[in-house]
């Protein structure tokens, strides 16, 4: 597998200055010779096919839902960072990069990470001509709040529904290139399988979710823009849709899958409040600018009314932990020291899986008004799910899966191990290593879109081996009929279990085994009843109804079956990777204090594994993450 | 709780539905409306029957693609919450609830439960964007916007697009839709130079879609989930007729 990252030569800093000079160009009047296909209308898919389309290339572009505007980037809430400086409190690229590299305790790629630095202020720029209504001051200039793994206000916000506004943003440009003809929209389809020749990505296959057709579409380039895969632990704070099938099916025809066990688990949650429940509901990490995250000091105080247990019977454990970044330390240290406090006894609520969220500072401080004007929207939604009002007894929160930094390798062009195939937003691996700052998803995402791909797709589309082929081609035919005999396959065996108890169960083994803490013998357990599990899926599967129709019940099995092998291979990169770092915490790598120990001797690179065929082990390769410019060190919050 | 489901049925557009009942044992307080119909959906897969089509995603509250008419309320009796956010507690115990689509000309239905809401995105092709090509944005501070002006942008641009004001409506218009996305535009001074074509083409392609016309019954804006205001469809009806007579004039 070659793994030659493309990074180019020369300062970090001038790197894609430098690159953007030196990649081929694609002449206007040749640019609508070319079809490219996007799968995904999220952040990256729809500004990605915006953005093409707008250049004058002919794009199709796909997605699940009945609406691009539907994409689960729509639920972002808090923000999306950007190096502006407009706090005039010390910001600057260098130190968005820092923190980025540093939040993804250094797992990360040096020159792409400072690629997104420095082109986030223009996706601010260009967010704020679209019309997006980013919150402002009084005087009328854009405001920013801070987030978690960051001391300087960056993070632009449009109340608690920044990624909706975004998404909009991009999808009324998408409307804009659907109206003038340069983009056509397919709703409603998903993407079952990719089809290449000569080693090059040239279609993809879908099937009309309403109709059942199963289809075959060819193009110069295809783009993969298809989100993470959240959903293999179940429940998530992801949409019900999420799935991993594009970038799996992927995987299975040659692209690597590049650290598949950096899952997030975002910290503010909802608590699960019964096996009724089908997804968890994440509420902004930019509560914690405001609330203080606490348990009772003693486990015997754990069932009384909050507001009856005393100040100084209360445990603040992350202002007492980590004093510098306090209720603001990152995702993956809140996570874990919520789980630490509930491992000891000490959680509240249902299970005792929970802890306090309190604003009765804030709002002694600022008023309740302030508060309702911040936050109203969340503490709404926390009233709805639990039927408790937040600013009179403090919210119950519990991390949940969130966010999966692992996704298909790409080289710093974007491009997957499938030439012509490229992968942008979460659906890549690219940019936050083995943890993710808050507000930086959005970022990545228009980032890719906006202002990588349409770079980086020229220089492809203008060298050897680019050209579309036609649909009716034997290559296309081998992969179509595959892809219909795997359909028929679902539906025919007439078993006795449904495919949402299959996933249920893969959900609770991946918490189990994979979640906030990992060690060698859980993870050898979860491969083992994964195996088990797939065995026991195609024996017994119950799917009702025909695939010539919408059918909910088969879109789950196809999923959940792909969600079964992608959860082995989790597992197993879980399981190879021999130390702590980011989001990956091994419980055999922790300091006295239980603080993550990284191994950057024997793991300072990306984890990329092959695909080798049905039952057979897949190969772990490596890309060695070399730092020039930031000095390893012992990711520290205190 | 113990429940009594009365769910609308339809094979497809152009077979005929009708309403099934539905027995419904051990369902939590905790879980909310689609979870109680994944529940359903399950027993109904047991005993050898098809589940019941409906549409969900984000499951949160703001993709807007979940569209059910509860008891006769798009989204159900609860104010400003989506089916996705109504909890059961909300109901009684051996409580009967009838539940079908969103039902309107413009929306044909899919299957069951679900319709086709794809004229929403032809009326923001025909103008619910601002022009601006990728990379071409002067600075993000470059105009300061009052704040009470971009405030009142955002409560237009809080609208999901589920399609609730139209199910709602009785002529069925989608007024309250069109006039948020349009005004959340015109509101803004990134949106002046295309305002009067953006007025004048979302208004257009919102009538060939097939909406009934507003009379100002106001049912929309009670049954919106994010409290889209009446105020909208005024602006849109001003900006409207500036746009006419600016094209008449001239």
């Amino acid at each position: 597998m070659n793994l030659d990252s493309k990074t180019p030569d020369g300062p970090l800093a001038e790197k894609w200055d430098n690159h953007r000079f030196s990649s081929k160009l694609v002449n206007p009047a040749n640019k609508r010779k070319y079809r490219i296909i996007v799968v995904g209308s999220g952040l990256a898919g729809g500004a990605a096919a915006a953005t093409l389309g707008e250049l004058g290339y002919n794009v199709d572009c796909f997605c699940y839902q009945d609406s691009p505007r539907r994409a689960h980037s729509i639920a972002a809430q808090g923000g999306i960072n950007a190096a502006k400086n407009y706090q005039n409190d010390g910001d600057s690229i260098h130190r968005l990069f820092y923190d980025t590299i540093k939040g993804g305790d250094f797992r990360s790629r040096e020159a792409n990470v400072h690629r997104l630095a420095q082109v986030s202020a223009n996706i601010i720029d260009q967010c704020v001509a679209q019309g997006v209504p980013f919150a402002r001051e009084y005087g009328g200039l854009l405001a920013n709040r801070s987030f978690g793994g960051a001391q300087v206000s960056r993070t632009f916000y449009a109340r608690g529904q920044t990624g909706q506004q975004l998404l909009l943003g991009a999808y009324s440009a998408l409307s804009r290139q659907i109206a003038a003809g340069q983009v056509t929209m397919h709703t409603r389809h998903e993407m079952l399988d990719i089809v290449s020749v000569d080693g090059h990505a040239k279609g993809i296959i879908t099937r009309n979710l309403v109709t059942g057709e199963v289809d075959p579409w060819t193009a110069d380039a295809v783009l993969l823009c298809t989100g993470g895969y959240g959903n293999a632990y179940y429940l998530s704070t992801n949409a019900t849709g999420c799935n991993v099938t594009a970038t799996y099916r992927a995987y299975m025809r040659g692209a690597g899958f590049a650290n598949p066990c950096y899952t997030q688990i975002h910290p503010t949650c909802i608590p699960v409040s019964g096996d009724h429940q089908s997804k968890l509901t994440l509420m902004s990490e930019s509560l914690r600018n405001d609330g203080r995250v606490w348990v009772p000091k003693d486990a015997a105080d754990c069932s009384k009314y909050p507001t009856d247990i005393p100040e100084g019977e209360r445990d603040y454990y992350l202002e007492r932990k980590y004093p510098s970044f306090g209720n603001l330390a990152p995702r993956d240290i809140s996570s874990r020291s919520a789980k630490e406090a509930c491992d000891e006894g000490r959680g509240v609520g249902p299970g005792g899986r929970g802890v306090y969220l309190d604003f009765s500072d804030a709002i002694s401080r600022l008023g309740e008004s302030a508060i309702r004007e911040r936050y109203g929207n969340l503490f709404q939604m926390y009233e709805r799910i639990t039927g408790e009002n937040g600013y009179k007894r403090p919210m119950r929160i519990y991390p949940a899966i969130h966010y999966t930094m692992g996704g298909l390798w790409v080289d710093y062009n974007l491009m997957s191990t499938i030439p012509g195939c490229f992968v942008l937003g979460e659906a890549n691996f690219s940019d936050h290593g083995a943890n993710r700052l808050g507000a930086s998803a959005l970022m990545q995402g228009l980032s890719d879109g906006y202002f990588v791909i349409p770079y980086t797709i020229g220089n492809y589309l203008a060298s050897a081996g680019a050209g579309a082929i036609s649909p009716d081609g034997p290559e296309v035919k081998e992969v179509l009929d595959s892809v219909k005999q795997r359909v028929d396959q679902l539906v025919s065996p007439k078993g006795k279990r449904s495919s949402r108890s299959y996933h249920k169960e893969l959900g609770q083994i991946m918490w189990e085994y994979a979640g906030m803490a990992r060690n060698e013998s859980g993870l050898k357990k979860a491969i083992g009843e994964i195996q088990e599990l797939r065995d026991d899926f195609s024996k017994n599967l119950l799917v009702s109804g025909s695939g010539k129709t919408l059918n909910a019940e088969l879109e789950r099995a196809g999923r959940t079956r792909d969600f079964i092998d992608f959860g082995e291979l989790l597992c197993r990169d879980a399981l190879e990777r021999n130390e702590s770092c980011g989001g990956h915490f091994r419980e055999e790598h922790q300091t006295e204090d239980g603080e993550a120990m990284r191994d950057d001797e024997n793991f300072a690179h990306a984890a990329v594994w092959e695909y080798k065929g049905e039952g057979k082990t897949p190969d772990r390769h490596t890309e060695d993450l070399s730092f020039e410019n930031v000095e390893l060190a012992v990711r520290s919050y205190k | 709780m113990k429940l009594t489901l009365k769910i609308w049925r339809q094979a497809g557009p152009e077979k005929s539905g009708s309403f099934e009942t539905h027995e419904l044992d051990g369902v939590s307080e905790d879980s909310s409306f689609l979870e109680m119909l994944d529940q359903l959906n399950e027993q109904l897969l047991a005993d050898g029957k098809e589940p019941i089509a409906f549409d969900h995603d984000c499951r949160e509250g703001i993709c807007g693609t979940c569209s059910l008419t509860i008891n006769g309320h798009p989204h159900g009796p609860e104010n400003s919450t989506t089916s996705c956010q109504l909890h059961m507690r909300k109901f009684k115990d051996g409580e009967t609830l009838t539940i079908e689509p969103f039902r309107a000309r413009a929306f044909p239905l899919v299957r069951d439960l679900v319709v086709d809401r794809s004229a929403f995105d032809r009326i923001t092709q025909a103008g619910g964007y601002i022009t601006v090509r990728t990379g071409s944005a002067p600075d993000g501070n470059a105009i300061p916007i009052p704040k009470p002006d971009s405030d009142s942008a955002m409560d237009a641009a809080a609208c999901i697009g589920c399609g609730a004001c139209v199910a709602s409506c009785k002529n069925a218009s989608a007024m309250l839709f069109t006039a948020a996305k349009a005004g959340h535009l015109n509101m803004l001074p990134q949106g002046q130079a295309e305002k009067d074509k953006r007025t004048l083409d979302m208004v257009s392609a919102m009538d060939d879609a097939g909406f009934g016309n507003c009379r100002n019954y106001g049912e929309c804006s009670a049954a919106c989930p994010k409290d889209i205001s009446l105020d909208f469809i005024a602006k849109l009806n001003r900006d409207h007729a500036k746009a006419n007579l600016k094209k008449l004039l001239s």
